[in-house]
């Protein structure tokens, strides 16, 4: 967040159980300090993440968007993750064309025992949403 | 809909940073929300008891707890829900703790935040529906992996509750690390008289199948019904046939093998058994190092084994195992000596590592159990122990304590003494880390009446004069740089996991830290369960422990899967996948994507091919959900309309 | 790797007190055909005195000399002189890491240096650049009666997140250099040992007793000639030498050559030249034992051990 207003933006993130999201809570019971834009949905695995909820997402208002899974052979459900890396790259790629600058939507990996990266990811994707503002849908970005 | 949401205190962990009196009004405005209230401690027992009141009272059929993570206390407040006669699944709960309170310091923007969040979870529970599980039929088998103490007494309490156990050691013996010592601290008695016995009852119990020189080569299932692949690696003897006389070893003319149960103290032969107590007792031949793998002719060992054992073309083989839990009890590596190059670790060769200074006192180690230095093997008057050799050092990436250490200092000081009354031993340390029972008054003794000469410092440099090694370092306490005339070093060099630490924790699908130590379910309340159900964890191959401790571990894993076992029948979880038949046009993607295999083909009455799953198989990992063009399969409880109630719900905050 | 092209940049020392190391040095490179190229207008790197002072100052200077080799279109620069050396890679690496610290730099020299050089010692290009058959085939002369102890000093490879080169705490360019040279090194623990260094003008017991260890040492491990990289450590040695001696009640007569003084003899170019008279320690035995060399030497590679019986 930065410090010269409390205007947040929307960001929403789905995080996987095993992986993601206790990295999350690992950054939590470690008092890893992060902006407070992000508001967190629990999926069993990124492999969960159908693209459209991330459409669905910016249609309805998201300035940006974060997926976050187990490692690359780390996945709780062995492949999961390589479903989601498939999709979710094919989906950044496709951002553009529907006006939407891919910067706003990230897709990383983050392991139950990375709360320090965990602070990283949230900390860098929340300034690279604060650079490009809210995001004006119906108007369609100028993507550069 | 009557939805009731509680929003947790926490004490002051919420509510220092969160103002949960605004969140509770703010979820009054909802329409379907009937009741909405915080407490200070709602995980506490009068906390559950107002969530079971206020569902009775306010005729409540959802109920949001927002409070710390799902991942801390979903199940509590199932299983209170449950109390009031509301399906388990009519919960949801919204992490206001983890994710808001302790990452944010701003009250404002962090209320609105739980606002935000306790709103989607309201906006999911509205569609939850209710969930029951069915139940299904176990294999009572436990798989144990690591033959080391801790392994070995998993699968003795295993066997003694009547289990049927299968233990795959990856080495030629079972015995581990504790094998190798020669004392055990604190009380100085013989490692290898307490665990040789162990050994023995794990080799005569006939509950307890064992694989040695095998590793786990594929794990497949799920809690209760594992399938393991299991690769019983050439040993180029014929086990049925090897009686361990021992005369392939005497015999065998390739003698500069690298013993790995030595640590490479001392050479052996190419074909070898690795140390006299041995389970089983077998030969095996290291074809890194056997002539005849290497110039294809010799043959000794052929010609004179009195059975006719030896096979040169044996290959490795593949075995099924079925069970229905898994113990890992891997254990630990040691970092190698040449990482010391300050220390002329690998280039003096009276540098050496703990443990192989505790082969050197071994009675059954290389020397015999008399202390000779390896150079020249004249026996040292002055023994430098150096503690902390890459343990503590961010420098080589390894932060944390290896734990035991001190002790096995202290431990090897004081045999150092006995064994040669003359000689003076020092000991570099940063700190003397000896919290056990006993322990303290353990290095003490080494210093009071063994007079080892403690030295708080690091040492920088190791340089050889004539047949000396000068040690220097500094003496914080005294301000000054010391240097000692030594004849014999010893690093006390750090505990690391496993090389192939991280490729197991992927085939059993369980997390592992940034240094390959496997991470527990919880820190404190689930030290040996893992986050994937029926496998548990015991020994150091979740973090560097000594002896009792891994034995405690690994009585307390086998203890959680005899509990597992004593059900005839498990609960399946019923967030799994669902197909609506009428839906479902029969492309069958979901049945390529499944890594479980949990989705079939089925035929209806009129012919129609629909995708079904298999439920006690389905792991509810959701990819089939999200790849199904037209939405036919649905994950039980992250139905994409749960998943899009939240996506709008979080919306509409703006 | 033939007539790759390197910036140079002797340095103060380089100019003066080591004049004989930068001789050398030239010398050795046009041998082995390795170009190198003065940046125009550099200026002092600093050395100790500026980043005692001021952090800024001292990656000011570093930064003004690497922006002068990029104006050149060179991508490596050459610092002989290990303190130059770390004080030009410290500021490229403070200014890559630091975007900070790259724009207050960039403010108060001329103009922007963009990250785009890397600094390397003269011992990392004849280790990395040079293959060792190479030296091998220049060596025209031997010097049988030659046992050298390779001393590194403290910098050149350290601390090792600067240097980026060899091992920290027990290199082995230098004696892999001068073994492809066919000259003999022994086994010397005090490769990385502290000379004294610049306590010289302040305290010279402490440079005397440092490098009266050193030399002891070097004694002890069997040589009969120190290679030094570094223009101070070869003057603590050198120079000091007598100094020690008296102090210590010693009697050392080691003479104290830079690695390319002896690369230069062996590869055959004149004494004088390299400036082997102007050591301290009298090394003229050194050029009297040379004779032609018989045989090509190789680079000594351990032979693999034999198996034993």
């Amino acid at each position: 967040m930065p410090q010269e207003s409390k205007k947040e933006l929307r960001i929403i993130g789905f995080l996987c159980n095993w992986c993601s999201y206790g990295g999350a809570d690992t950054a939590g019971v470690s008092r890893f300090k992060q902006p407070t834009d992000l508001r967190i949905v629990r999926v069993p695995c990124s492999g969960r993440v159908d693209p459209l909820f991330v459409v669905r997402a910016f249609l309805s208002g998201a300035d940006g968007v974060l997926v976050s899974g187990c490692h690359p052979r780390d996945c709780h459900y062995s492949d999961g993750n390589y479903y989601a890396r498939r999709r979710l790259e094919m989906l950044k790629r496709l951002l553009p064309f529907f006006g939407i600058d891919d910067r706003r939507f990230h897709y990383t990996w983050v392991s139950a025992s990375e709360g320090e990266r965990w602070q990283r990811v949230v900390t860098e994707f929340t300034k690279v949403i604060h650079g490009l503002g809210p995001l004006k849908i119906e108007e369609g970005e100028e993507i550069g | 809909m009557r939805v009731g949401v509680f929003i947790c205190h926490c004490g002051n962990n919420i509510a220092g940073t969160v103002d949960v009196q605004k969140v509770a009004e703010e979820m009054r405005k909802i329409p379907g929300v009937a009741y909405s209230t915080t407490y200070v401690y709602t995980c506490s027992e009068p906390g559950q008891n107002e969530i079971i009141e206020a569902i009775k009272k306010y005729k409540l059929d959802r109920v949001v707890v927002a409070a710390c993570s799902p991942r801390m206390h979903e199940l509590t407040f199932r299983k209170a829900v449950e109390k009031a006669s509301l399906n388990r699944y009519f919960l949801e709960m919204a992490n206001i703790r983890e994710h808001i309170s302790w990452v944010g310091d701003d009250k404002e923007l962090n209320t609105q935040k739980a606002i935000d969040v306790v709103r989607m979870a309201v906006a999911k529970v509205m569609n939850n529906k209710p969930l029951f599980s069915s139940s299904f039929k176990l294999t009572k088998r436990v798989l144990v992996i690591g033959g080391g103490v801790a392994g070995m007494q998993a699968a003795l309490d295993c066997a003694d509750g009547g289990l049927d156990v299968v233990l795959v050691e990856k080495s030629p013996s079972i015995g581990g690390m504790m094998a190798r010592l020669d004392k055990t601290f604190p009380t100085i008695d013989c490692s290898i008289c307490i665990l040789g016995p162990k050994m023995v009852d794990v080799a005569q119990n006939e509950r307890i199948k064992l694989y040695a020189y095998s590793e786990i080569e594929d794990v497949k299932g799920y809690i209760g019904n594992y399938e393991v692949t299991i690769r019983k690696k050439a040993t180029y003897v014929d086990w049925n046939k090897c009686t361990g006389c021992g005369l392939c070893m005497e015999k065998c003319p390739s003698k500069n093998a690298y013993d790995y149960f030595n640590f490479g103290i001392a050479p052996t032969r190419a074909i070898n058994i690795p140390f006299p107590q041995a389970i089983p007792k077998k030969a095996k031949i290291d074809p890194n190092y056997c002539r005849y793998f290497l110039k294809g002719k010799c043959g000794v060992c052929a010609k004179i084994c009195p059975t006719k054992a030896i096979d040169y073309d044996m290959k490795d083989e593949l075995v099924k195992e079925d069970v229905g839990a898994i113990i890992v009890a891997t254990g630990y590596s040691l970092m190698g000596v040449e990482n010391f190059p300050e220390y002329g670790g690998g280039k003096y060769k009276d540098v050496i590592t703990g443990i192989q200074y505790e082969r050197i006192l071994n009675a059954s180690g290389p020397t015999g159990g008399h202390i000779k230095r390896p150079s020249d093997g004249k026996e040292p008057e002055t023994v430098v122990f150096i503690s902390c050799c890459g343990s503590r050092d961010k420098s080589v990436g390894i932060p944390y304590c290896s734990n035991f250490c001190c002790m096995y200092i202290a431990k090897q000081a004081i045999l150092t003494k006995d064994h040669l009354p003359k000689s003076q031993s020092y000991v570099f340390y940063m700190d003397i880390r000896a919290p056990g029972k006993g322990y303290d008054e353990f290095t003490r003794r080494a210093q009071e009446e063994y007079g080892v000469r403690y030295i708080r410092g690091r040492v920088s440099k190791i340089y050889p004069r004539g047949e000396k090694l000068i040690v220097r370092g500094a003496d914080t306490l005294l301000g000054i740089q010391v240097e000692v005339e030594a004849d014999l070093v010893v690093l006390a060099n750090a505990v690391i996991s496993n090389p192939d630490a991280a490729k197991l924790a992927e085939k059993l699908r369980i997390s592992y830290d940034t240094f390959g130590f496997y991470v527990e379910s919880h820190p404190k309340l689930r030290p040996v369960e893992t986050n994937t159900s029926g496998v548990f964890l015991a020994g150091a191959c979740q973090g560097p422990k000594d002896i009792p401790a891994s034995v405690s571990q690994g009585s307390a894993a086998a203890s959680k899967v005899l509990a597992l076992f004593s059900k005839d029948v498990l609960e399946s979880d019923p967030q799994v996948s669902y197909v609506n038949p009428n839906v479902c046009v029969g492309c069958m993607k979901c049945v390529k994507t499944c890594p479980f295999g949990a989705i079939k083909e089925e035929e209806l009455r009129d012919g129609r091919k629909v995708a079904k799953v298999i439920e006690t198989v389905c792991a509810g990992c959701g990819i089939c959900t999200s790849t199904c063009p037209c939405g036919a399969i649905q994950l039980q409880h992250f139905t994409d309309n749960q998943i899009l109630a939240e996506v709008y719900a979080f919306a509409s905050g703006k | 790797m033939n007539n790759r092209r390197y910036a140079y940049y002797s340095g103060c020392s380089l100019e003066s007190t080591a004049r004989e190391y930068n001789e050398s040095l030239k010398e050795v490179f046009r041998l082995l055909n390795i170009e190198i190229k003065e940046p125009e207008d550099w200026s002092c790197c600093g050395s100790s005195p500026a980043h005692t002072v001021d952090p800024l100052l001292a990656c000011a200077l570093g930064a003004r000399n690497l922006a002068l080799v990029e104006k050149m279109g060179l991508d490596v620069v050459i610092a002989p002189c290990p303190s130059c050396f770390t004080v030009l890679k410290r500021a490229h690496l403070k200014m890559k890491k630091d975007p900070e610290v790259r724009k207050k730099v960039n403010e108060v020299i001329d103009e922007p240096y963009n990250l785009k050089v890397s600094p390397k010692s003269a011992l990392q290009i004849l280790y990395e650049d040079v293959p060792p058959e190479k030296i091998s085939e220049m060596v025209v002369y031997e010097i049988p009666e030659l046992k050298v102890a390779p001393y590194y000093g403290c910098i050149v490879t350290r601390p090792p997140e600067v240097a980026e080169f060899d091992d920290a705490e027990n290199p082995i360019s230098m004696d892999r250099i001068l073994e492809s040279a066919g000259i003999e090194v022994c086994d010397f623990p005090f490769k990385t040992e502290c000379c004294g260094a610049a306590f010289g003008i302040a305290k010279k017991e402490i440079v005397n007793r440092l490098s009266y260890k050193v030399i002891q040492m070097a004694k002890d491990s069997g040589a009969n000639c120190i290679a030094v990289c570094c223009p101070l450590c070869q003057q603590n040695l050198d120079l000091r030498q007598g100094q020690i001696n008296r102090l210590m009640g010693t009697n050392f007569q080691i003479p104290v050559l830079y690695f390319s003084q002896l690369l230069g003899l062996v590869f055959g170019i004149s004494p004088k030249r390299l400036g082997i008279d102007k050591l301290v320690v009298d090394a003229s035995w050194i050029t009297r034992s040379m004779r032609k060399a018989e045989k090509k030497v190789g680079n000594k590679e351990k032979e693999p051990e034999a198996e034993e019986e």
